[in-house]
């Protein structure tokens, strides 16, 4: 466990630190490292506390939470392809976030937004649970993700598309593919409780989840409630997901390749996994974000495409893979 | 002292009577061989005495709580389910889940555990391969040593035999007739009625959901039993090299 | 209808191409004018002579982005779909460079004249439009006084001044407009000095919120929020957008005067006034 969680921790500081210092405005990072500390009052320190410290801190809590929410269930559905973009439940999150700020939830209700959010993404999970639960083939994940992916998405759509207002057509790219681009601490403050109870539950499962490599039968007769255990990872998901995606959009594979990479590295032990794979998710969307801004600085790229090039591949391979199990 | 008691045990599955009245007790350091035909209704014995099945009737450790339960037995479920490419060492360590709370390091006593788990079952070479990559027998031995390394009274264990080659078939069922010759119990179902003959203290007969026979090898394994449950015809005598039985015939 | 009113980034986004350009032979003097675009439906309403004109868009009737939604109810409404518009026989129909180029072709091929407008990126091109608009319909003279009073009114507007505030206009997604845009030439004769230009934003673009924070503009002019949420407008309420609005001048004003090559940009000259007068305390 050690060495993994050293790297993987050096990692997630450092590339923490190299985002803080990107922007499209050129400042010395040295220049900005110290207007974000000290407080002169300059613009300086606005743009660095407002702009790019909430940006750093939420792809750091929306890659965390993709990174555990995609272990747990991994460990639950003892299958390597569930992620909560691919399965359906962050489209079903940003349903639930664009239905909160379409009706105005969003403004008038505190928490209004992430709490439509949670709702949106434990209807998707509920769902996927309950046609591909633990039993449930890789073709029945894949399809119900399928199914719960398409429905969101198109509901998502006609809800925008109903909006009087002009630019909500044009937001479905947002919802779909994620961007962490001008988000301020407000956007934090929203995620951060959620993802921090979500984050605690999911990691109080490992026990369980160690247990479930041997089966549902086994873990049961080894004290492991899985009633509890199928609640709390519900319920954990759901804050999680929910809460990142109705500031940052859906972004997909993370969940899916920050495991599959790390697996090895932990000895494949699911409760090892979880803390791995969170910090792991913080690497890849820090990373992710710093490519987009780098790539393309001038556009609005969105944090999607870049997850999912690298991503989209891996999940062709584990599909070829486990494709004897497929048919 | 009783390990288990099962009183008036039955259970229905999708409106169909699987177990109908099942009684018996197991005490300290039996080795009960479950036998019977396909359908008996011996894996949701085993699994309804575990409280792994909703049932009418008691089974002391049904009603235990999960902890409790988790110390008083082992189940090794017919499925031989490895999830992930875990090494064979770290998958016997999850044996000791229950001894251990969320989060714990395992301590002195979990190695020595998982250690004589592993001697038991002659996996010392294999402890560091991962274990989904293990030949069928070899994972089998591994879920039994998991089982063994939970360290508990007794063990329940589903066909564990099945599947691997005949000197792993008696080293397997030697570890469990071991495990009784020591104070500890273990109920096992068993297809093969000559292993079960040999190693066994005790057989249970299930036949329709109910118990047919119970008691020692020589009384329970009667012609007429043969006949009536299993539909078939057998050799049975006890020879000097302890009790020999061949299956002739079906009937 | 949503794509059509997007506001005044859609339209400038996009690249001028010199206009109208005629398809067919276009009858000299037409007498059943359909349009099917928002500016040209509010070129037309001004020019057009009693019962020429018979049909404007219904983005026309969008007080968000129209300046003429009263006159526009005195028209028949279409949707700029080719059924619709071709059972009006209309004997030429006037759109925009940029409306659906399918819908355009297929009245074509049904044998109907197409005018195609583009939009106005300066206010020399606002002049120009009403031109164009005036030789379509064969209303030359009234455009004529048009222009001329349309060169008036801005010449008293564009009194020299020696002071000029920064200021930053800045809209739904952080798009800004620079000077080389008819948003920006409205800045610029209200007697602001647009901070896009000095920051490399000649034309129509996304500007950085950072980079915007930095340049601390005198006044921040953004465009009024469109009924119903979105995201994109969110970014109008960043904190640091307020922290640039606090203790600062700033407007936000409706797109329905700013989007389109009329005479009414005159009057989003003028509602900057009082915008510039604060900050330099000129009468």
């Amino acid at each position: 466990m050690a060495r993994p969680a050293l790297w993987l921790s050096l990692l997630t500081v450092g590339l923490f630190v190299i985002a803080l210092t990107l922007g499209p405005a050129q400042i010395g990072p040295f220049e900005s490292l110290g207007a974000l500390i000290v407080d002169d009052s300059s613009p300086l320190t606005m743009v660095m506390r407002e702009i790019r410290l909430p940006r750093a801190i939420l792809a750091v809590l929306v890659g965390a939470s993709l990174g555990l929410s995609g272990a747990a269930m991994q460990g639950y559905l003892r299958n390597p392809l569930a992620e909560p973009g691919l399965i359906g439940v962050s489209g079903a999150a940003a349903l639930g976030a664009v239905l909160a700020i379409q009706t105005g939830v969003a403004a008038t209700v505190t928490l209004g937004l992430p709490l439509m959010a949670l709702a949106g993404a434990l209807i998707g999970v509920l769902l996927i649970l309950a046609l591909a639960g633990p039993r449930g083939s890789s073709l029945t994940l894949i399809l119900a993700g399928i199914a719960i992916s398409a429905l969101s998405g198109a509901l998502t759509s006609l809800v925008l598309n109903l909006s009087p207002n002009p630019f909500a057509a044009s937001e479905i790219m947002f919802w779909m593919m994620g961007s962490l681009a001008d988000r301020s601490m407000t956007h934090v403050w929203i995620a951060l409780p959620f993802v921090l109870v979500g984050g605690g539950v999911l990691l109080s499962l490992g026990r369980g989840l160690d247990a479930l490599t041997l089966g549902e039968d086994a873990a049961s007769a080894m004290g492991i409630r899985l009633t509890r255990l199928r609640l709390v990872l519900v319920l954990g998901t759901a804050c999680v997901i929910g809460a990142t995606t109705a500031v940052a959009g859906a972004i997909g594979f993370v969940g899916l390749v920050v495991p599959h990479i790390l697996r090895p590295l932990v000895g494949a032990r699911p409760s090892r996994l979880l803390w791995a794979s969170a910090l792991g998710g913080a690497v890849m969307v820090l990373a992710a974000d710093i490519a987009v801004r780098l790539i393309l600085p001038e556009r609005d790229l969105k944090l999607g495409v870049v997850t999912a090039l690298v991503g989209a591949p891996l999940f062709l391979h584990l599909i070829y893979k486990t494709r004897s199990q497929l048919g | 002292m009783s390990l288990l008691r099962v009183e008036h045990l039955s259970v229905t599955l999708r409106n169909r009577p699987v177990l109908r009245d099942v009684s018996f007790d197991v005490e300290e350091g039996e080795c009960v061989g479950l036998i019977g035909p396909n359908g008996a209704g011996k894996s949701t014995l085993m699994r309804a005495a575990l409280g792994l099945v909703a049932h009418e009737g008691q089974s002391s450790i049904a009603v235990m709580r999960d902890a409790d339960r988790a110390r008083a037995a082992a189940w090794m479920p017919q499925m031989r389910e490895i999830a992930w490419p875990v090494t064979v060492d770290t998958l016997v360590m999850l044996g000791r889940i229950p001894h251990m709370a969320g989060g714990q390091k395992p301590g002195a006593e979990d190695h020595a555990r998982v250690d004589a788990a592993i001697a038991a079952t002659g996996l010392e070479a294999f402890r560091q391969r991962t274990a989904t990559r293990l030949s069928g027998g070899e994972q089998a031995r591994v879920l039994i040593a998991r089982a063994l390394a939970q360290d508990t009274p007794l063990i329940v264990a589903d066909e564990p035999v099945a599947g691997l080659d005949p000197a792993h078939q008696i080293s397997t069922m030697e570890t469990f007739a071991k495990l009784a010759r020591d104070g500890r119990s273990v109920i096992v179902s068993l297809h093969d009625l000559g292993l079960a003959a040999r190693h066994c203290t005790r057989l249970i007969i299930l036949s329709e959901g109910r118990i047919a026979a119970d008691g020692a090898p020589a009384d329970v394994l009667t012609l007429d039993s043969l006949r009536d449950v299993f539909g078939i015809t057998a050799y049975f005598r006890d020879t000097d090299q302890g009790p020999v039985f061949q299956p002739l015939s079906v009937i | 209808m949503l794509r059509a009113c997007a506001g005044p980034f859609v339209i400038a986004a996009t690249v001028a191409v010199a206009l109208p350009a005629m398809s067919q032979d276009m009858p000299e003097r037409p007498e059943r004018v359909v349009s099917v675009n928002l500016c040209t439906d509010q070129l037309a309403m001004m020019l057009a002579a009693e019962g020429q004109l018979i049909s404007v868009s219904d983005v026309a009737l969008d007080p968000q982005v129209s300046a003429m939604t009263e006159e526009a109810q005195k028209y028949r409404i279409n949707y700029a779909l080719a059924e619709d518009i071709y059972l009006m026989q209309p004997d030429l129909v006037i759109a925009g460079s940029y409306s659906a180029q399918a819908t355009l072709d297929m009245l074509e091929r049904l044998g109907i004249p197409v005018a195609r407008f583009a939009p106005a990126y300066s206010l020399a091109e606002v002049r120009d439009r009403m031109a164009q608009m005036g030789d379509l319909l064969g209303q030359q003279e009234a455009a004529d006084a048009m222009i001329a009073d349309f060169d008036a009114r801005l010449a008293a507007l564009r009194a020299e001044v020696d002071e000029r505030p920064t200021a930053a206009l800045y809209y739904a997604n952080g798009y800004t407009s620079g000077d080389k845009t008819l948003s920006g030439e409205i800045l610029a004769a209200a007697g602001f000095e647009n901070i896009a230009g000095t920051l490399g934003f000649p034309s129509f673009g996304r500007i950085p919120l950072e980079v915007l924070a930095l340049a601390q503009p005198d006044a921040l002019v953004t465009s009024r929020p469109y009924p119903g949420a979105s995201r994109s407008e969110a970014i109008l309420d960043h904190p640091v957008v307020e922290a640039l609005r606090e203790g600062r001048a700033d407007a936000s004003f409706s797109d329905k005067d700013w989007v389109c090559g009329t005479p009414y940009v005159l009057r989003a000259i003028e509602s900057l006034r009082p915008l510039r007068n604060a900050l330099t305390k000129e009468p």
